[in-house]
């Protein structure tokens, strides 16, 4: 039973996790039509500057703030130098390009902060054990990322479907000429677009820097969770994203917790045990699978022309 | 204006196919093997390129997870060989009947979806493939496994000795590329690269556009699995890295950078790269911070690849 609460909370940690990368992922998709593959860069870069600036300011919180300006500043010049030129071009280039950035960013890092990893340390009021109903307890720290996230998400919905900005968005995503016509700087709004994406994209990798290390590459598999969730959740839908990244996180989490037990029930143990491994990291790619066959456009499609 | 920038194109061919074919007594006479080393790797890449630009360029299936492909051919070897299936008759008709099957099922699912969803549903599935190996414990696992022997044809060829070897692959990729070119100028290849065009009007004029799109894709991953074959011989080890998502961009690069659907192109894609790759990490440990820019800037403003830009230039 502690056990069962403890692995839901985790999956839904993971889940709200992957939710932040993939919501940036499809808002620039469904609005730029851009296939970002550096995005996960972004998440790296993300990690980096926190593990820099908290070690560099000697507070949590404010080096955690600085390092997501630095990701949103990043991700805005990016756009300005590179990417913006690549709207209304072949998917295929986008590819290209967003993958030669990815060699660019991993050897950078290597360059700038060697090839061991970093640790991001938490600070003491977040180690703690948190009872959550009585008799359980949670790490604090997993819990605030839940609640950040969270919150994130909730404001991204205000933000899109009840402001102004989000309304420009919206229009944008559906008609970009007609909007341009009305007067609206869309260079600007797509600026702005991409730099809440890498924002978003940054806080999930700083968010998680705590608990794995920081380290080169780390975006890379977590950037294909990313692309399986907003595949399941429709591309270009945020609701769509938040359904699937916590879907995934659930299946995830839960399968390499209990899948292994589950297995043994019916096979040998050592059968077991070489099977459990591959079979729950195949899990959501089964997902992905079932829901294609099912439903190609996934499962919340956006409406696109 | 035509008839010349294919003439050029044409050259460039000849001048690779010349040189490929006379680079082992280059490196016999100046003795230089490092040379004959990379270009076997060379030549193994291009291979796998030009299955990939069967159906990227040709069928307009934009694969982003054809190392999968590299991957199940080496390790059906490398499998075989640990198991003590030394010899290449079983060994390579397994790699290509896996890959085969692999592409069968992928692309089945896969080629329900189109466009951008493509790319990713192939691209997730590739990956599936990736920790499948990580997962064979028995067979190394992460670490990848050594494989003690190479293929052995009986007496009809040594893979340990290197020019034969080399050859072997040459030979691989000429039958690739003469596979491609046959298959692209019959009628099936005309109805492939009409779906790339217009998928709904060949629909309407009655071809079975999923079916045709599935055999094209089954063909390209067996000849990529052929060339994961080759691979595995080529280092004598075998490990998940191979099918990681970065060697399908690897590839996917390769064709691109070379010029999509041509016949040649992955393979000017495939030396350029590599070359390219072998130099820059000589010069400095930070070879890709080079190369990463230089990927965006070729999108950026040279279309249809080195040889489109050949075209272009000896167009004037």
């Amino acid at each position: 039973m502690l056990l069962v609460v403890e692995q839901f909370l985790n999956g839904l940690q993971f889940g709200l996790l992957l939710f932040l990368l993939a919501a940036g992922l499809t808002l620039v998709f469904g609005i730029m039509d851009l296939v970002n593959l550096a995005h996960g860069s972004l998440y790296m870069m993300g990690a980096y500057f926190a593990a820099t600036f908290v070690a560099w300011s000697g507070n949590f919180v404010i080096g955690i703030v600085l390092a997501l300006g630095a990701t949103l500043l990043l991700g805005i010049a990016l756009e300005v130098i590179a990417l913006r030129h690549l709207y209304g071009r072949d998917h295929l280039d986008h590819v290209l390009a967003t993958f030669g950035l990815i060699l660019f960013f991993n050897d950078l890092v290597r360059l700038v902060w060697g090839p061991a990893g970093l640790a991001l340390p938490l600070p003491a009021w977040l180690t703690v054990p948190v009872q959550i109903i009585p008799g359980v307890f949670y790490p604090a720290y997993r819990l605030a990322i839940i609640s950040v996230a969270l919150a994130v998400a909730l404001m991204l919905y205000i933000l899109v479907m009840r402001t102004r900005v989000g309304m420009l968005i919206r229009a944008g995503a559906s008609n970009r000429e007609m909007i341009g016509a009305l007067g609206i700087n869309i260079k600007l709004l797509y600026t702005m677009v991409f730099g809440l994406g890498a924002a978003l994209a940054g806080l999930a990798g700083l968010m998680e820097a705590p608990i794995l290390t920081v380290q080169i590459g780390m975006g890379e598999n977590i950037l294909i969770l990313a692309f399986v969730i907003i595949v399941i959740g429709g591309i270009g839908s945020i609701r769509g994203a938040f359904v699937a990244a916590i879907l995934v996180g659930m299946i995830d989490t839960l399968g390499r917790a209990f899948l292994p037990d589950l297995l043994r029930s019916v096979l040998s143990s050592a059968a077991a045990s070489t099977a459990a491994p591959a079979l729950s990291s195949m899990l959501i790619y089964l997902l992905m699978a079932i829901v294609l066959v099912a439903r190609p456009e996934g499962l919340f499609p956006a409406n696109r022309r | 204006m035509k008839a010349s920038s294919l003439d050029y194109r044409n050259l460039v061919a000849a001048i690779i196919v010349v040189g490929l074919v006379a680079l082992p007594l280059f490196s016999q006479v100046t003795g230089n093997f490092f040379v004959l080393t990379l270009f076997t790797r060379i030549v193994i890449f291009a291979l796998a390129a030009v299955s990939l630009n069967l159906i990227m360029g040709y069928g307009g299936m934009m694969s982003f997870g054809h190392a999968a492909y590299l991957g199940i051919g080496g390790y059906a070897v490398g499998i075989l060989a640990a198991e003590g299936f030394g010899s290449g008759f079983i060994q390579w008709p397994v790699a290509l009947l896996a890959s085969a099957l692999f592409a069968l099922v992928i692309g089945a699912l896969s080629l329900r979806t189109r466009g951008v969803y493509f790319i990713m549903i192939t691209l997730a599935f590739a990956q599936m493939a990736y920790y499948v190996a990580s997962g064979l414990s028995r067979y190394g696992g992460d670490d990848g496994l050594t494989i003690y022997k190479r293929s052995s044809f009986g007496g009809v060829i040594n893979l340990s000795n290197r020019v034969e070897f080399y050859y072997l692959c040459l030979l691989c990729l000429f039958g690739g590329i003469f596979l491609v070119w046959r298959i692209v100028n019959s009628r099936f290849g005309l109805v492939v690269q009409g779906l790339r065009s217009n998928e709904q009007r060949m629909q309407a004029i009655g071809f079975p556009a999923k079916r045709y799109q599935l055999v094209c894709f089954v063909i390209a991953g067996t000849m990529c699995g052929l060339a994961g074959a080759l691979l595995a011989n080529n280092t004598d080890f075998i490990s998940p890295a191979v099918m990681y998502w970065t060697r399908s961009g690897d590839l996917m690069v390769m064709v691109i950078l070379g010029g999509m659907g041509s016949l040649f192109g992955p393979v000017v894609g495939a030396i350029v790269y590599l070359v390219l790759e072998e130099f820059l990490s000589q010069v400095t440990e930070y070879w890709a911070m080079i190369v990463g820019p230089l990927l965006l800037l070729i999108v950026l403003f040279g279309r249809g690849g080195i040889l489109g830009l050949i075209g272009r230039f000896s167009r004037g």
